[in-house]
């Protein structure tokens, strides 16, 4: 067992020094049946939009907004989030996939410390579940459905597994009717479920 | 009592100095939002007072700011972890030799999972 606080190896998950705190009073407080870990989970999820600076949302903005910034994102979306001041954790790299109408992407690991939560938020409470992660291998298109969004036949959906070195950004589809949007209101529209590929960017009318 | 926004709200306005937006609380990361849905949960439960919560909190805060924190807001959470950790405690749930075991047991869960895969607590991480 490795106590040493720097020791960083890629072949295993790991843990701060405050998540292992965390999660030790977790399974006490769960085993002695002080909390519902499920309860938990529930409140936790309504603060989606209230964890982290959520730095994705003005990045896929302004790539929706300036097609030379858009370009260095698709060719190194590190380099380019860093551009916007945003800097990832030493080693990790960051790849931007873009949604086109041909075809749709989607990203499924997320359970450690590789989900890139100050670009895009808390994770979804069900993206830690193995049946989750099985059920979008095999039929994405459904569990997209699931969500509520349905995609033209024709739109290939394409499935992405984080690496130890590699997080992905979805960018989304930058939705009609909002030519001339400042970076500011496009960034409203730009949710962490767009930016994971289970959702949509919202429209117009839904934040009207 | 149940676990939901408005009694997170209403923590938060009966806790001044906690991180808030005009809606409620907002956490600087994850861990931050489980360290307060525990808490949450707990004076849920009738465990502590909010009066009880907060003197903890102001006594581990000051014990930081002797021992040096530069109190920023920055360090809030860690503080709040600590109060938490010491509640548990006083309040004869897990004594701080429990809490070391198990996030000992994280620890070695951590190491032994490969990365990607869900990091499940087992019998042989208490090893």
């Amino acid at each position: 067992m490795s106590r040493d606080p720097h020791h960083h190896d890629h072949d295993h998950s790991e843990l701060s020094e405050t998540e292992l705190r965390v999660r030790a009073l977790e399974s006490i407080l769960t085993q002695k049946g002080y909390v519902d870990p499920a309860a938990l989970d529930l409140l936790i999820e309504t603060y989606e939009t209230k964890v982290g600076p959520r730095n994705g949302a003005r990045v896929v903005a302004r790539a929706w907004s300036d097609p030379g910034y858009r370009a260095r994102l698709l060719a190194d979306a590190t380099l380019a989030i860093a551009e916007l001041g945003y800097l990832g954790r030493q080693g990790e790299h960051i790849v931007a996939l873009e949604n086109t109408p041909r075809c749709h992407h989607m990203v499924v690991c997320t359970l450690c410390s590789c989900y890139p939560w100050p670009v895009l938020g808390l994770p979804p409470v069900w993206y830690k579940s193995a049946p989750y992660r099985s059920r979008v291998v095999a039929d994405p298109r459904g569990v997209l459905r699931d969500f509520g969004v349905e995609l033209p036949t024709g739109t290939e959906i394409r499935v992405w597994d984080s690496t130890a070195e590699i997080r992905y950004l979805v960018v989304p589809m930058r939705p009609a009717g909002t030519e001339g949007w400042s970076e500011e209101r496009l960034a409203a529209l730009v949710t962490r479920d767009s930016m994971i590929g289970t959702g949509l960017a919202r429209t117009p009318a839904e934040v009207a | 009592m149940t676990l939901d926004p408005a009694a997170a709200r209403r923590a938060a306005d009966a806790l001044p100095g906690l991180p808030r937006d005009a809606e409620g609380p907002v956490f600087g990361a994850p861990w931050e939002a489980q360290a307060f849905a525990m808490t949450l949960a707990l004076h849920a439960r009738g465990l502590f007072t909010w009066g009880e919560w907060a003197a903890m909190l102001a006594d581990e805060i000051k014990r930081a700011q002797a021992a040096g924190d530069p109190d920023t807001g920055e360090t809030y959470y860690r503080h709040w972890l600590a109060a938490l950790e010491r509640m548990v405690a006083v309040k004869g749930v897990a004594d701080s030799g429990t809490l070391a075991r198990y996030r000992d047991a994280w620890d070695h869960a951590a190491d032994r999972t490969p990365h990607g895969r869900p990091i499940v607590l087992a019998p042989e991480d208490f090893d």
